[in-house]
């Protein structure tokens, strides 16, 4: 009787499996076409909204378009998306602005302050509002926040105006609650989760070795954050807050909802605005003719590019700012 | 048996020289993570300007003892120390001593260069200044400058000193980290394995330089590496799973040690 043969004349001796080979390759296939889909996705959506917005983008001009200040779909058809650019641009950068360092804060607590069990119950509370559908968070804002705004805050403000300071009152518009402001707020504390969310990873990122090498000089805990932490953590930080300002920029619903919806500029402090996203929520059903309907997606295709520089930017700073060394050293 | 060291190392006064005054000493110290102890009752004192290495094989205690020198387990949660370790005659575990005085006083290099890498090389040289409020560019550039030639680094980089410090090769960051750790003039230099993850070139270099520093400060170095224990130090320490096994002026342990553990370990038999 021959001998069995051994594990190592077996292991050489088998030749490959069909199933094996083709696996390999239908795997591979697949994950190829799926990664090109979403190129295909994104350039698609890219040329079908340039395609639908360019009745609009012929007959006002590719800058025309932008900086055109008139929006009436009713009389003239004229239309120009210059106002809810200001209102995009105002409320991001206001809402960024405003958000930052309470967000930064949230995340040097969570990471560096709380004790283990704090920082998991801030961490879940942080993943927790960031996925609050902007509905909801719309209509809070519409029958808590708005009225509250209104009565603590604006009306105040705007009797104190009116009695000992009337040129401030076309700077401070109207005190009904939905407006510019009210907008910028919500915005603050729906992009707070997501700034916070990417700085705490950043910052948890930082080597051992850095803060260590802080402390053994002397620093207090504050020092190390501003001199080994803060500092190498930076580009997570920038990228959050980038990425936060994109998502500001999107925001649709709550927005719209908060915002009040004005047209025309100029826009005050209080007073009803527009931002694209907004403007396209709040007309699409009713653009019946074809040039308002093409307008609405120029201002689409407008967005899209906006979003698209904006995201660019972010990974261009990432890498300028990224450590040298790396993550290593 | 161990018990039989402990005792032995507890007499290592009597093989020291007394001439020599001593800069820092720790009295039964324990490091405790959790409920295991890293370091038991370890009794050492560290000579004035002399450079004491710390040697045996990985997970000894060694590093975790070093440690204990500065307070660095202040930062790890679930260590504690108990004991005491003196400087100049006076606990720096004593009740309302803050551990940041101690840490200007006892500076620390580690195993790996730690620049900060979104400083400049100037500025990561004078980082421990600033953090106690100094200003002064008069002052700040002679500091910068002394520290820098004393970790022999100043040839190397006088011409570009506003050049991020993470840019240098591996053996000038390390000897960056020692210029900033000398900036702040420690009266201790703790060193953690300063060498071990640099090419033997910048190892000599590290080395020469040790025994330049020795004349101003004193050093205790953790090392793995048994030839550069006999090479630079004065004294050394041989610590085994927690305890210190012998204590003795490096020429006596490298030639004629007390305990038969050391000479199996330096010997090569293990570790």
């Amino acid at each position: 009787m021959a001998a069995a043969p051994s594990t190592y004349e077996l292991v050489r001796r088998t030749p490959p499996l069909l199933y094996r080979w083709l696996g390999d390759r239908i795997f591979a296939v697949l994950v190829t076409l799926f990664g090109l889909t979403v190129m295909g996705l994104a350039i698609s959506l890219a040329v079908v909204l340039f395609w639908e917005g360019s009745e609009a983008i012929k007959t006002f001009g590719f800058w025309g378009f932008l900086i055109g200040t008139t929006w009436d779909p009713a009389l003239t058809l004229t239309f120009g998306t210059f106002p809810f650019l200001i209102g995009t641009v105002v409320t991001s950068v206001a809402a960024l602005a405003l958000s930052f360092f309470p967000a930064l804060a949230v995340a040097i607590f969570s990471a560096e302050y709380a004790p283990r069990w704090l920082s998991h119950i801030i961490d879940a509370l942080v993943d927790l509002i960031a996925a609050v559908p902007s509905v909801v968070v719309g209509i809070w804002g519409i029958f808590v926040l708005a009225p509250w705004l209104r009565d603590h805050f604006y009306l105040p403000l705007y009797m104190w105006a009116a009695e000992s300071r009337p040129e401030l009152l076309p700077i401070i518009g109207s005190p009904m609650g939905y407006g510019m402001t009210t907008a910028v707020i919500v915005l603050a504390l729906m992009i707070v989760p997501f700034t916070a969310a990417l700085s705490r990873d950043a910052i948890r990122l930082v080597p051992k070795a850095q803060r260590e090498a802080c402390w053994a000089l002397g620093a207090t805990r504050w020092e190390v954050i501003r001199m080994a932490v803060l500092p190498y953590a930076r580009s997570g930080i920038v990228a959050g807050a980038i990425l936060s300002f994109g998502r500001a920029i999107g925001e649709t619903m709550a927005v719209a909802m908060l915002i009040g919806n004005k047209n025309t500029l100029p826009f005050d402090l209080f007073g009803p605005a527009a931002t694209m996203p907004s403007v396209i929520i709040n007309e699409f059903r009713e653009a019946v003719e074809n040039l308002h309907l093409s307008s609405l997606m120029a201002i689409g295709f407008y967005l899209f590019l906006i979003s698209l520089i904006v995201n660019l930017l972010a990974a261009y700073i990432q890498r300028k700012m990224m450590v040298a060394g790396g993550r290593s050293a | 048996m161990h018990n039989q060291e402990s005792t032995a190392a507890g007499r290592h006064a009597e093989t020291a020289p007394a001439a020599t005054d001593i800069r820092m000493e720790t009295r039964k110290l324990s490091v405790f993570y959790g409920d295991t102890a890293g370091v038991n009752d370890v009794s050492l004192s560290m000579y004035n300007k002399k450079i004491t290495a710390l040697i045996g094989p990985s997970g000894c205690g060694k590093t975790t003892f070093l440690r204990s020198l500065n307070r660095m387990h202040d930062l790890t949660r679930g260590a504690r120390v108990t004991g005491q370790a003196l400087l100049d005659g006076s606990d720096i575990y004593a009740p309302k001593v803050d551990p940041v005085t101690v840490r200007r006083r006892v500076g620390m290099v580690f195993q790996k260069p730690t620049p900060f890498p979104t400083m400049s090389i100037y500025d990561n040289v004078v980082a421990g200044l600033k953090l106690v409020g100094i200003r002064n560019r008069a002052v700040l550039d002679e500091v910068a400058e002394k520290a820098l030639r004393g970790a022999a680094l100043w040839d190397e980089v006088k011409d570009r000193l506003k050049a991020p410090g993470g840019g240098i090769s591996g053996g000038q960051q390390q000897r960056l980290s020692i210029a900033r750790a000398l900036a702040v003039e420690p009266e201790v230099l703790l060193m953690d394995e300063p060498t071990s993850s640099l090419d033997p070139q910048s190892t000599i270099r590290i080395e020469e330089l040790m025994s330049e520093l020795k004349k101003q400060v004193t050093i205790v170095i953790v090392t793995h590496n048994m030839q550069q224990a006999s090479r630079i130090s004065d004294y050394t320490a041989f610590f085994y799973v927690g305890d210190l096994v012998e204590f003795n002026p490096t020429a006596k342990m490298f030639t004629n040690p007390n305990q038969k553990r050391t000479e199996e370990y330096i010997t090569g038999r293990f570790g």
